[in-house]
């Protein structure tokens, strides 16, 4: 099953108006994207862990994610230093690993791990269904967002199919190996779990229809103003300014 | 026994009427074949077919899902052709799928049970309003912010029966409402059923559900619809009861 492991929890992030929350966390995403100097990253690295830490989020399923960036990065950090040009800083035998390549993949580190953070904390605290509404109140155009909700939806529907076909076909004393019955056998599961999901999506529409559905898509949700949330977007402001004058200042 | 609330004939309102229909599915046999159905205000009946008989088939011809080949279908007091003709249809009359899963596609489940009222043109607090009593008169209030697609088979039932109740149609059609469900939610499910005033056709292969909830039982033979006439007690023979289980109790 998806899961939305960080979707529960009743933090101070938690309560924190969608809206607020996806904006700042775009705000500051761009604004470190952009960063070159190594006391503003660090920084950003910082607020972005003071943050997951209000938001309590689960180290284990926190650490979850940032082992795949940590994949992603380990790769950089073999590709860079051998490849970019620039002064020597050691050598194995004819391989050398230069400066700016350490230094470029180190910013490409903490980058990516301050805006992960960052993203983790600020938007997938909040389900992918609010995440949906809040962007349709930010006035994103309704069809993307609904393309989202129901990409959602029928991501559930063929994991489902999988799920019920990968079942039978185990409970029926099937394991996959390597020859041609295996072959087939998966054959006949992708072709089923798509012909079954267009089916499935059919019936749904017919669903919506048979419920007056007629194109139109209305938005039940609302979000009460709070004083946390200008609180949030104080605060918020404060550090992206501060690191934008550190990074400015650093690189004079 | 229960007192059966009933009009007599001559001011019952005739709600549907099916004529001469016939129905295959495309590249298989003839599912339907010059079948008859009327329907009236007021009737609580059952529909009690082997599978594949279809059962289904007939309910979504009446929610003009499939068109038939040939034939006449008349809701409300006038003839439907075009799918434009049911569009109002389907608002007022309810159509319980037969898998839940087809039903249910908001994320959820109050965003879900509040589609059908928005789409009538409610206001959001109107559909809100609706949606938190329907589910509150099933006893599922606590549902309200669960994922839909998380549920389990059971509460997906009951929620997709929300989904159509706060529709609050003139007509239920209920296809095999109880799968799924436990002795103690068919039992809420049943009284809820029999204490409703709208008038509903239910599939059902379940004896003592159809029993409690039906005042006649119609079956599907060579394609065409027939009157089995009232369910008595002794009458069990000729419904779908799996032998091997045990009697459920009703000495003769
Ligand atoms: N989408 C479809 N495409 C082709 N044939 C279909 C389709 N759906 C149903 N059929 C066929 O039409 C016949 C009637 O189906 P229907 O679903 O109406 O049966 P049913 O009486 O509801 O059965 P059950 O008790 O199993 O729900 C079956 O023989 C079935 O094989
Ligand atoms: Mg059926």
């Amino acid at each position: 099953m998806i899961k939305e492991p960080f979707a529960i929890g009743n933090s101070w992030i938690h309560r924190l108006d969608p809206r607020y929350k996806i904006c700042f966390a775009v705000l500051f995403s761009v604004t470190v994207a952009v960063f070159e100097q190594f006391p503003s990253l660090v920084t950003a690295l910082v607020i972005s862990v003071c943050l997951a830490c209000l938001a309590r989020l689960s180290i284990k399923e926190t650490a979850k994610r940032l082992a795949v960036v940590a994949g992603f990065l380990a790769l950089v950090w073999i590709m860079l230093p051998l490849t970019y040009e620039g002064e020597p800083i050691f050598s194995i035998g004819s391989i050398n690993f230069t400066r700016p390549g350490i230094i470029f993949a180190a910013q490409i580190s903490l980058k990516s791990i301050a805006i992960l953070l960052v993203f983790i904390t600020l938007v997938a605290t909040m389900s992918v269904a609010t995440l949906g509404y809040a962007l349709s109140a930010l006035k994103i155009p309704d069809k993307l967002v609904f393309l989202l909700l129901m990409t959602y939806r029928y991501i559930f529907v063929i994991e489902n199919e999988y799920r019920k076909l990968h079942r039978s076909a185990k409970i029926r004393g099937f394991s996959s190996k390597t020859n041609i019955h295996s072959y087939r056998t998966w054959a006949y599961m992708v072709g089923m779990i798509f012909v079954r999901a267009s089916a499935r999506a059919d019936r749904v529409y017919q669903a919506m229809r048979c419920r007056g559905f007629s194109g139109r898509f209305f938005c039940l949700h609302e979000f009460p103003s709070h004083t946390r949330n200008i609180i949030f977007s104080v605060i918020m402001l404060i550090f992206t300014t501060c690191l934008v004058v550190l990074e400015i200042k650093t690189g004079l | 026994m229960k007192e059966i609330k009933k009009q007599t004939d001559t001011n019952r309102k005739r709600l549907i009427h099916l004529k001469d229909i016939s129905y295959a599915y495309p590249g298989g046999m003839l599912v339907l074949n010059h079948m008859d159905l009327e329907f009236f205000r007021g009737d609580r009946l059952g529909l009690v077919a082997p599978n594949g008989s279809g059962k289904t088939t007939v309910f979504h011809i009446i929610m003009g899902l499939l068109k038939p080949l040939s034939g006449y279908i008349e809701l409300f007091g006038s003839e439907k052709k075009e799918e434009k003709d049911f569009v109002d249809v389907r608002k007022r009359i309810g159509l319980l799928f037969q898998d839940s899963d087809d039903q249910l596609f908001c994320p959820t489940v109050l965003e879900d049970v509040a589609f059908g009222p928005l789409n009538l043109g409610k206001s959001r607090e109107e559909a809100l309003d609706i949606s938190k009593k329907t589910l509150e008169f099933l006893g599922i209030s606590e549902f309200e912010n669960r994922i839909t697609f998380k549920l389990s088979g059971g509460e997906k039932r009951l929620v997709a029966l929300a989904t159509i109740l706060s529709m609050e149609p003139e007509i239920l059609l209920l296809d095999e409402p109880t799968t799924g469900l436990d002795e103690k939610t068919r039992a809420i499910l049943t009284k809820i059923i029999q204490e409703t005033d709208i008038s509903y056709m239910l599939i059902s292969h379940n004896a003592d559900f159809l029993y409690e909830c039906t005042d006649n039982i119609f079956t599907i033979k060579d394609g065409r619809v027939i009157n089995q006439g009232k369910m008595y007690r002794h009458s069990h023979d000729h419904i779908h009861t799996p032998s091997f289980l045990p009697d459920h109790g009703h000495g003769h």
